[in-house]
């Protein structure tokens, strides 16, 4: 039975406020709230909260039989706290139907596995334990940034207990395999790798409200007649693609919903299925392995990380980003730490990219700046001010080492002392006569001192 | 196919910005094989290039019949005329110009700039415009700049061929809006008779189509390129005897070109930074008030005005600079950030430039936007990954802005015209 396997991205980052050199030492906050709020509550009016309902339906119609999975970078679910809860409780109501799976990423949407492994293990845990305390799932599957993966990545993934990755089923990768099988790390058999159908899941995602497409207009029983005809050995039809598709990509008018509502009924007819992934990893077996030596990802006609660190001013702003990672980790700042997440996330690169000079329609329709430029010399000026933060905790003249085991020094003898009080304790407890001892002994030495006076 | 060019100015001796232009896009047209041009000016100096152009003087067009010898013509011509094509002009004067003032070669004298009997001056020109076209064989007319508008409308009205006249600027731009009604008749008229309008911007197509009535469909607007820079000017060696950054305004120190903008940016970048010094070079009716505005902020110190550039000094300057602005209010085109970019220097100009249209790798900013100026001040000069991706890219990209290809498009206006293809 071949079986379809659904997974939303749902992701929105802490724009930047307009934010001017002059205001390096002077301003601390960052963010864009206005802009911020107002996209977030438009997304989710249009988008999220009816797609939510449908899916809720599907669901309790077809008795749990329709199953999708959500990955919901930790930048979105801070913003949809703060400016659309309502999200939040309708994702609870559907976590609750048993029938909807929540994938594993990092908090900040960031690019850190490709950099720091430390950081990027520290975000996964993050945005792990967030999920676990909002959903009471413990995500099994893991997805990173933008799908980016790689063989390296994989063993990364590996040793945090994770089964199951999602990555895209890039042509340089798979060459002539075809992306519904599920398949396994070259490096590692134990590590299950679901890649992601990109001509049906753009063809949803990207051409469905194109006039000029061949296709038009897509409907929900043409689409599961493709799946049908796939030959009968390619089980898994893997949908991967952004939430904000159902509505806000593709407006209500294209009849994106009435398609997401009608999808189950005609897969039902011709017996196929939806699962989540980490159900879909556990019931097919790999076919075989995929090597993936350089990092791929799920954006540009390259699949490249060249959306985000293509050109020099990417890799400047990137480079200076984690040349304070260690810093940050070791300062105790919460406020501090909180901005360390919302400047790791990965939007703020792809907007200081040059490529959309030459194919610029998706960069422009997303970057909130006028051009790369503004993008770069903008997030330069909130850097500059949160190094500045940084550095005004420990000195910049100690290097990272000496400072390391500094900190350490202090901490221990935090513990040493919290060691010694214990032991006190112990003394005290053992004999209470003692202690009247010591007390005594105490005010003896201090009438000897005073007479010495 | 053979255009017959009216323009002021040619290089070497010019004046502005429309001299290089003419310049250039009449190379670039004379790249095709099947194009032939003359070009006409009021007064040649004698060493225009003349392998790709053949140039004509109004002031060697004879508009009075005199009876000269041909070793007369050739001592007064030298090499860059030849008799025979005085002669030819002589046999077409078709009318009596005996009152006007004419030397021995029954010529008017012209003084080649922009005197004050200027209206004279175009009138005299479309007078010897007459003769040109009478004489030279041509297939379409093309006139440069409001100057030669009415020269233009003269030959179309003698030979009845397609009319093309090239905004290079409006008085729009040159006044910020307060026209001189002179000149704008001048323009609208030449507009108005012309069979297609090259505009340098689409900035300067939507000025022409909304102040001066045009009809859209016969507006388009070709960019101006640059020439590749000479090996001389490639040799030369930047000054540099501190290790400060250096911040460049170059250009006439007029509203037009909003000085006093640069002063602001300048004064707010200084209250940030030390290490960086700001120049203002060249002159015009706004530098004393320039000075008195940069002595007001406090920056006097750091901020520098030296004169007029001529030459190779613009160069120097430029070489010199490690941020080029151009704060323009209003620039048809706006060929200085090219330049500055050909000899790898990062530009920051004004989005009411022309040539923000086509440069991508130039920061962008209102030109009363300050703060954003100021800042992206800054960023090229505390940035070296910005300073080398721009210098590096606007490098690559102008090298690419070439007058072959606006020579193609304007060719391809001219097929139009003419009906083929």
């Amino acid at each position: 039975m071949k079986t379809i396997c659904f997974y939303f991205q749902i992701h929105q980052p802490f724009r930047l406020k307009r934010y001017r050199f002059f205001d390096i030492g002077a301003d601390h906050y960052y963010y864009d709230d206005f802009i911020n709020e107002q996209i977030l509550q438009r997304i989710a009016a249009n988008s999220f909260l009816p797609a939510n309902q449908i899916i809720y339906d599907l669901i309790q119609s077809s008795e749990g039989k329709f199953r999708v999975a959500f990955s919901i970078s930790g930048v979105a679910l801070d913003q949809l706290e703060q400016h659309a809860p309502e999200v939040i409780e309708s994702f609870r109501k559907l976590a609750k139907t048993g029938a909807v799976e929540f994938l594993s990423e990092t908090y900040a949407h960031s690019l850190s596995s490709i950099v720091d492994e430390k950081e990027f293990k520290n975000q996964v845990t993050q945005h792990r334990k967030r999920i676990e305390v909002l959903f009471g799932q413990k995500p099994k599957t893991f997805r990173n940034t933008e799908l980016i993966y790689s063989d390296d990545l994989g063993e990364m993934i590996y040793s945090m207990g994770y089964k199951t990755v999602i990555a895209e089923g890039a042509k340089a990768v798979l060459g002539w395999k075809s992306p519904n099988f599920v398949y396994h790390s070259a490096l590692n058999p134990n590590l299950k790798l679901l890649l992601k159908n990109d001509k049906l899941s753009d063809d949803i995602a990207f051409r469905f409200s194109n006039y000029n497409w061949s296709e038009y207009p897509l409907v929900a029983e043409k689409f599961i007649d493709w799946i049908q005809k796939t030959p009968e050995k390619e089980q898994v039809i893997n949908l991967f693609m952004n939430y904000e598709t159902f509505g806000n990509l593709q407006p209500k008018e294209s009849g994106i919903f009435e398609f997401l509502k009608a999808l189950p009924k005609f897969a039902f007819e011709k017996g196929i299925g939806f699962s989540t992934p980490s159900e879909v990893s556990s019931l097919v077996k790999a076919t075989g392995p995929i090597s993936v030596p350089n990092p791929t990802s799920w954006t540009d006609e390259e699949r490249d990380l060249s959306a985000w660190l293509g050109n020099d001013l990417q890799q400047e702003a990137f480079n200076k980003l984690y040349s304070v990672a260690e810093r940050v980790r070791m300062s105790k700042d919460r406020r501090l730490h909180l901005d360390w997440n919302y400047l790791q996330t990965s939007d703020h690169f792809y907007y200081m990219s040059t490529k959309s000079f030459s194919d610029g329609g998706l960069y422009r329709y997303f970057s909130p700046y006028e051009s790369p430029f503004e993008a770069f010399i903008n997030y330069m000026n909130v850097l500059s001010d949160f190094m500045e933060r940084v550095n005004a905790q420990f000195p910049s003249s100690v290097g990272n080492e000496e400072l390391n085991s500094l900190l350490t020094t202090i901490q221990n003898q935090e513990l040493k002392i919290a060691d010694l009080e214990k032991e006190l304790k112990k003394y005290k407890k053992e004999s209470p006569t003692g202690n009247r001892q010591v007390a005594v002994k105490k005010g003896g030495a201090a009438k000897k001192g005073n007479k010495a006076k | 196919m053979r255009a017959l060019m009216f323009g002021w100015e040619f290089p070497p001796h010019i004046l502005g910005g429309l001299g290089t232009a003419s310049y250039g896009l009449t190379k670039g047209m004379a790249m095709q094989e099947d194009m032939d041009l003359v070009f006409v000016i009021p007064k040649p100096h004698g060493d225009e290039d003349q392998s790709f152009v053949k140039i004509i003087g109004a002031c060697n067009t004879p508009v009075v019949w005199r009876d000269v010898s041909w070793e007369h013509l050739e001592s007064r011509f030298g090499s860059y005329m030849s008799p025979q094509d005085y002669y030819n002009m002589r046999d077409h004067i078709y009318a009596d110009f005996r009152y006007l003032y004419t030397n021995d070669l029954g010529c008017i004298e012209f003084s080649g700039r922009y005197p004050d009997n200027l209206m004279e001056e175009i009138n005299n020109y479309s007078i010897c415009a007459g003769v040109i076209a009478r004489t030279e064989q041509h297939d379409i007319i093309h006139s440069h700049d409001w100057l030669t508008y009415s020269a233009g409308i003269h030959a179309k009205n003698i030979s009845g061929k397609p009319l093309v006249i090239h905004v290079h600027a409006t008085d729009f731009d040159r006044s910020r809006g307060n026209v001189n009604p002179q000149v704008y008749g001048i323009e609208k008229n030449g507009m108005d008779h012309a069979d297609h309008i090259i505009c340098v911007s689409n900035l300067t197509r939507e000025t022409v189509i909304s102040k001066y009535h045009q009809d859209p469909r016969k507006v388009s607007a070709v960019h101006n390129a640059v020439e590749p820079v000479s090996k001389t000017i490639e040799e030369i060696q930047p000054e540099r005897h501190t290790n400060q950054k250096i911040v460049t305004f170059l250009g006439r120190i007029t509203m037009q070109k909003g000085p006093e903008y640069f002063v602001e940016a300048a004064s707010r970048v200084l209250q940030k930074t030390s290490g960086v010094r700001f120049v203002m070079a060249g002159s015009g009716d706004m530098m004393e008030d320039m000075i008195k505005l940069v002595a007001k902020r406090g920056i006097a110190d750091k901020f520098h005005f030296p004169g007029f550039l001529k030459g190779n000094q613009v160069y120097r300057m430029l070489k010199s600079s490690d941020v080029y602005v151009m704060p323009s209010v209003s620039e048809p085109f706006g060929i200085s950030p090219l330049e500055a970019m050909q000899v790898g220097v990062p530009s920051i100009i004004s989005k009411q430039s022309g040539c923000a249209e086509i440069l991508n790798y130039a920061i962008k900013t209102d030109y009363w936007d300050i703060d954003a100026m100021a800042d992206a001040i800054y960023s090229i000069i505390t940035n070296p990954a910005m300073h080398e991706f721009l210098k590096i890219q606007g490098k690559n990209e102008v090298d690419e802005i070439k007058w072959e290809y606006a020579g193609k498009k304007v060719r391809a206006i001219y097929d139009r015209l003419l009906g083929i293809k």
